[in-house]
Order: structure tokens, then C-alpha cells, then sequence
């Protein structure tokens, strides 16, 4: 072909481009995945370390075998929450600093296509570490799963999943605004939210407000439920019923989804009022 | 608007807020200031300036990054600030420098994304890729990843991310920085192609580089200090000045002799001055060939030497030296220290 006088046949607009816009800004961090291997090492040999001390000290403690299971499902779910609180939120910022912010902007697309791209790539990348976790981790401790309602589980799993990617979209814009006052406070809340969302223990163990503050973080109650669909005396330790559970994840998905969508169509307004959002400083 | 104007705008102006201390009352920084263009369709536009004089400022509002603060500007067609979802489809900028894409994907993929964000067919698009990388000279490192490119390649891939969208209005924003002379070369025959290929298109380049506006420009306009001073083809620009006699003289250190004491002499129209390495290079306009022998006079006078002396034809330098009163080179540094 003529690169330089032929014309395209067309170029796609509406939602086909909103599709093609996730698709490819989802495709650098599925294909990076593959090319830089030492997430293996970060993000299952460091998380698998944590869940190893926690079942010795469960073990050494005689607590009820369930917890060895909670424990090995925690360090899987780990890997979402640091997906979003290191990768996902920062990714804005990121992309300013190497250029390409200014650049999809300026492209066609809609931002919060590339938004939901970079949501989905770092989703379907973490899921693949959450995995080696699990199976590690089962495998390692012969963890016994029982699943009540494939349905309900897949439903929790999903919502959960839509609204952590919700609030980490949120988080995205919220840190290209703050910059590095948004990274301080994410330095901060990294324990504090380690403990109260109970990645290696019920968090109905906590005092009823400390529980209902955390779930604010949509992985609390996303591993509460889980926890009582997969193991068979996993409703003793529930929080709320999993009913409850997946309406308010269901609620907070669309809430967090809709301000993310908001607060970035700001950002978008303030960047080209302002000029200084997509400045790079290289 | 005429639909012949690829690029219209009208007193444009862009004010920035600069951040201090809270106590302090916020500083304003004028980059653009009334600047009122137009551009044909077809034509390659090229604006001339030094750093610093709102050539970017201009590039981001008419690319929807930066909204104006004053005046309007069209883009095929389109309001720059009101109907930005118009003119995006329609055009594509690459900056000099830039380092976007993603170091661990490889050249065709970094390209792939982008278009997709154009909403170019895949199958097309990786035909067009390889057939520009081909044309650029870079075909051979398709599969190579982005990080291991390169500062010339990674810019050359730039580029091709631009043309690939096949757009209709194309910005380059001061394409060849930091390359060497052969990828320079290169970028700028690659741009002249392009344009002939299809008289729709139309490029708007900012330079530095006088040599680069010189040859590349169908017009230009001379920008400072957010304001833009002249504006045609280059030949026009350099007719102003054919009648006056130009020289470039390379000296010893000037030990106190300054531009304003040769420019009190008769006769002599300008002088301007860059520092060079041991020494200075003058560039002077003289209304009379003898006035030459009064600036020679000088230089005894403060016991400077001449090392070189040329007569020569005028350039878009001295038509910067000549509505701007100093040089590209003195209006930068000048900027800097400001």
C-alpha cells in the first residue's frame, strides 16, 4: 500500500472506538506482564511469605482450620488492593510524566475508555497473580473449598471487582490532582486498611464500626462473602449475609464508577483550563 | 469560516496563572498574546521563534489542550474551545522529544495503540505501519521494544505515530530537536513527501531552527514574546531586508565593545551579537557597504580581533534581528535570565 496517499476505509466512532480505546490501553499491561516477569517474584513469592507467618501463628494459636483458608484467600486478594493502590492510582500521573497523558486527550477517544482500559489490564494481570496465590497457597496448606452458590460467588467476585476498579479510576484522578499529597495519604492508609479490611482474619472479629467503616474499601465485604460462599462453615464468621453484602457492593460499583466518570471529566476541564495537568516535567 | 482555512484564529490570547505563595497575589505570564492567523489547506505554516515565545502555548490551544483566554480559534473547521470533539478526529501533533508509548511494548505495537485511539482498523493500521516505518528507515526495528530505541529512532517512531492517523491537520512541535543532521534530514524529506502526496493536508511546524522554516515553509510567521511580529513566505520576509548590505563577523572577545556602540555609527542599521567560544559573532546590517570600515574602526580602537569576515545574503535570522532588534540566540538567554 501507499502509506503516505492512501486513505483509511474508516475509521471507527461511538462506542466501537470506546471499545477499541479499553482494548488497546489494556494491552501494554497484559503484554508487559509477559515481558517483565518479576511480578513473580513481588507480587506471589512476597504475599505467599505473609500468608505462610499468618498460618503458623493460626496454627501455633489452635484457631478453627477455616482461618488457613481465609488466610491463604487474603494474600490472593492482596494483590487486587496493591494493584490499585500503587499501580492503578498512580497510572494517571504516570502517563503524564511520560507524555502520553496530553496525547489521550488530545486523541478522539473518551478518557474514561482509557481509564476502564487501564482498570481492565491491571485486573485481568492481577488476577493471573491472585491465582498463583491461591493455588500456591491451597496447595501448600491443602486448603478444602465448598462452594454454596456458584452464582452468588461469581456475582460477589465481579461487583467487588467493579467497584474496587471503581474507586481505584476514582483514586487515578484524584492523585494527577493532589499529586504527591495524594501519594502520602495512600502511604498512610497502606496498614491501617491491611487491618481493618481483614485480608488474614474475619473482620467481623472487629468492633461493628471499625468493620462498617472498612467496608468502604469494596474488597472487605467482597472477601466477607467469599469467604461464607466458599467455605462450609464460612457463614459463622460472616459480617453481614451475603445477600447484603452484594447490594451494597452492586451500589457502590455504580457509585464509585459514576464519580470516577465525574471527577475525571474535572480533571479533564481543569487540565486544559489550567494547562498544568498534562505538563510533563521531563 | 472559509472551508480553503485549514487554521483560523483571531486575537488569541492565553494568560497563565502562575502558583506562589499563598500570601503573595497570584502572577500573570502573557504567552499569547492577539495573535490573529490564518493557514490554507495544503499549506505547511511554520511558526519562528525563540524558546519561550508561545509557539507551544499556541500548538496546545489549537491541539484543544489549553483552552484561550482570549480571542477564538478554528481548526478544520472547528472551535478550538467550544466544539473540541470536532477538531480531535481531524488532527494529530508529535512533539520533539516527547517519550510517549511504553517502553516494554515494541515499536509496531507502541503504534497499534495509538491508532486504536483514532479508531483506525487494526488490519490497516499495521499495513500503514510497516509501510511507514519503511519510509522512515526504521523497518528493521518494528519488533523492537521502545526502551532499547535510540533518542533519533524513538523520535523517528514519533513522527510515523503522527502521520499514521492520516490527519488533517498535523502539528509538529519542533520535530527535530536533538537529532542528529542525517535523522533531521530524513524527518523533513519525510514531510515534504507527505504533503505533495495529498493537497488536502496541511502541517503546522514550530521551529528554532531558521535553516528548517527556510526550507521547509510555504510561510512563516516570526513569534516573540507571545506576539507573532511578521508573517509570510520566507523570500517576502528576506526581501525586506535585501537592500541592506548583511555581514557576519567572527572577533576576539569585544573587551566592552557592545551592539548599541556599533549601532551609533553611521549608517549601520543593526548589530547583533552571540557569544561563541572565545570569542564573539556579530551579525550586521548596514544600510552602506562603507560603513563596514567605521565598525572595523571600532575593533582597533578596543583592540579587537577580526577572526572571520562574511558577506552574505540575508536569512530569517536577520529578520528576526531586524523587527526583533537582537538575536535568536541574546532573546533566549535574555528570557532565561528573566
Amino acid at each position: 500500500m501507499n502509506a503516505v496517499s492512501s486513505k483509511y476505509s474508516h475509521k471507527d466512532a461511538g462506542w466501537r472506538l470506546f471499545l477499541k480505546t479499553i482494548i488497546a490501553r489494556a494491552y501494554p499491561r497484559l503484554i508487559g506482564q509477559q515481558r517483565e516477569v518479576s511480578w513473580m517474584v513481588f507480587d506471589v513469592v512476597m504475599p505467599m511469605l505473609a500468608v505462610i507467618a499468618y498460618v503458623f501463628v493460626y496454627r501455633a494459636l489452635k484457631a478453627p482450620e477455616e482461618y488457613i483458608g481465609f488466610v491463604v484467600m487474603g494474600g490472593a486478594m492482596t494483590a487486587f488492593w496493591m494493584n490499585i493502590l500503587w499501580s492503578m492510582s498512580s497510572q494517571l500521573y504516570w502517563e503524564k510524566e511520560q507524555g502520553n497523558l496530553a496525547l489521550y486527550i488530545m486523541a478522539p477517544n473518551s478518557m474514561m475508555a482509557v481509564l476502564l482500559g487501564m482498570a481492565l489490564g491491571g485486573m485481568l494481570a492481577t488476577a493471573l497473580r491472585a491465582i498463583a496465590v491461591t493455588v500456591l497457597g491451597s496447595f501448600m496448606f491443602g486448603v478444602k473449598y465448598e462452594v454454596t452458590s456458584y452464582i452468588q460467588l461469581f456475582s460477589v467476585f465481579m461487583l467487588a471487582m467493579a467497584a474496587l476498579y471503581g474507586m481505584g479510576m476514582i483514586m487515578a484522578s484524584a492523585f494527577l490532582l493532589f499529586g504527591r499529597e495524594a501519594w502520602h495519604m495512600a502511604n498512610l492508609a497502606q496498614e491501617p486498611i491491611f487491618l481493618a479490611s481483614g485480608f488474614y482474619f474475619p473482620i467481623k472479629s472487629l468492633p461493628f464500626w471499625v468493620a462498617a467503616g472498612a467496608s468502604i474499601i469494596p474488597l472487605t465485604l467482597g472477601m466477607d462473602a467469599m469467604r461464607q460462599l466458599i467455605f462450609p462453615s464460612g457463614f459463622q464468621f460472616g459480617f453481614m449475609t451475603v445477600r447484603l453484602e452484594i447490594l451494597i457492593l452492586a451500589v457502590m460499583s455504580v457509585l464509585f464508577v459514576v464519580t470516577a466518570k465525574m471527577l475525571l471529566a474535572y480533571v479533564e476541564k481543569i487540565a486544559v483550563r489550567e494547562g498544568r495537568i498534562t505538563e510533563s516535567r521531563r | 469560516m472559509s472551508t480553503t482555512l485549514a487554521i483560523e484564529t483571531k486575537n488569541l490570547g492565553r494568560i497563565y496563572k502562575l502558583r506562589g505563595s499563598k500570601k503573595e497575589t497570584r502572577k500573570e505570564l502573557i504567552a499569547l498574546q492577539d495573535v490573529s492567523l490564518t493557514v490554507e489547506r495544503g499549506e505547511l505554516f511554520g511558526l519562528l521563534g525563540p524558546n519561550g515565545a508561545g509557539k507551544t502555548t499556541l500548538i496546545k490551544v489549537l491541539t484543544t489542550l489549553l483552552s484561550p483566554t482570549s480571542g477564538w480559534a478554528r481548526v478544520a473547521g472547528a472551535d478550538v474551545h467550544t466544539e473540541p470533539k470536532l477538531v480531535r478526529p481531524r488532527i494529530n501533533m508529535v512533539s520533539g522529544g516527547e517519550s510517549s508509548g511504553y517502553g516494554l511494548l515494541t515499536v509496531r505495537e507502541n503504534l497499534w495503540m495509538f491508532s486504536q485511539f483514532y479508531g483506525v482498523p487494526s488490519k490497516e493500521a499495521n499495513e500503514r505501519i510497516e509501510a511507514l516505518l519503511e519510509m522512515v528507515g526504521m523497518k528493521d526495528r518494528m519488533h523492537t521494544k521502545s526502551s532499547d530505541l535510540s533518542t533519533g529512532l524513538r523520535q523517528k517512531m514519533n513522527i510515523v505515530r503522527g502521520f499514521l492517523t492520516d490527519p488533517e491537520v498535523l502539528f509538529l512541535d519542533e520535530p527535530t530537536l536533538g537529532l542528529d543532521v542525517g535523522a533531521s534530514r530524513d524527518v523533513r524529506k519525510f514531510i515534504v513527501e507527505w504533503l505533495k502526496a495529498d493537497k488536502t493536508r496541511t502541517l503546522l511546524l514550530t521551529t528554532h531552527y531558521m535553516v528548517e522554516a527556510d526550507e521547509l515553509c510555504d510561510r512563516v510567521a516570526i513569534i516573540n514574546k507571545g506576539r507573532v511580529l511578521a508573517c509570510d513566505t520566507p523570500t517576502a520576509l528576506k526581501q525586506r531586508l535585501q537592500k541592506d548590505v548583511m555581514f557576519e563577523i567572527e572577533t576576539s572577545p569585544l573587551n566592552g565593545l557592545t551592539p548599541q556602540m556599533m549601532e551609533e555609527q553611521p549608517e549601520v542599521k543593526k548589530a547583533a551579537l552571540t557569544e561563541i567560544e572565545g570569542g564573539a559573532r556579530l551579525q550586521l546590517s548596514l544600510v552602506e557597504e562603507s560603513a563596514l570600515a567605521r565598525v572595523i574602526n571600532l575593533f582597533t580602537q578596543k583592540d579587537v580581533k577580526v577572526m572571520n569576515l562574511n558577506k552574505r545574503q540575508p536569512t530569517l535570522e536577520d529578520v528576526f534581528v531586524d523587527l526583533v532588534g537582537r538575536s535568536m540566540a541574546e532573546e533566549e538567554s535574555s528570557e532565561r535570565s528573566q
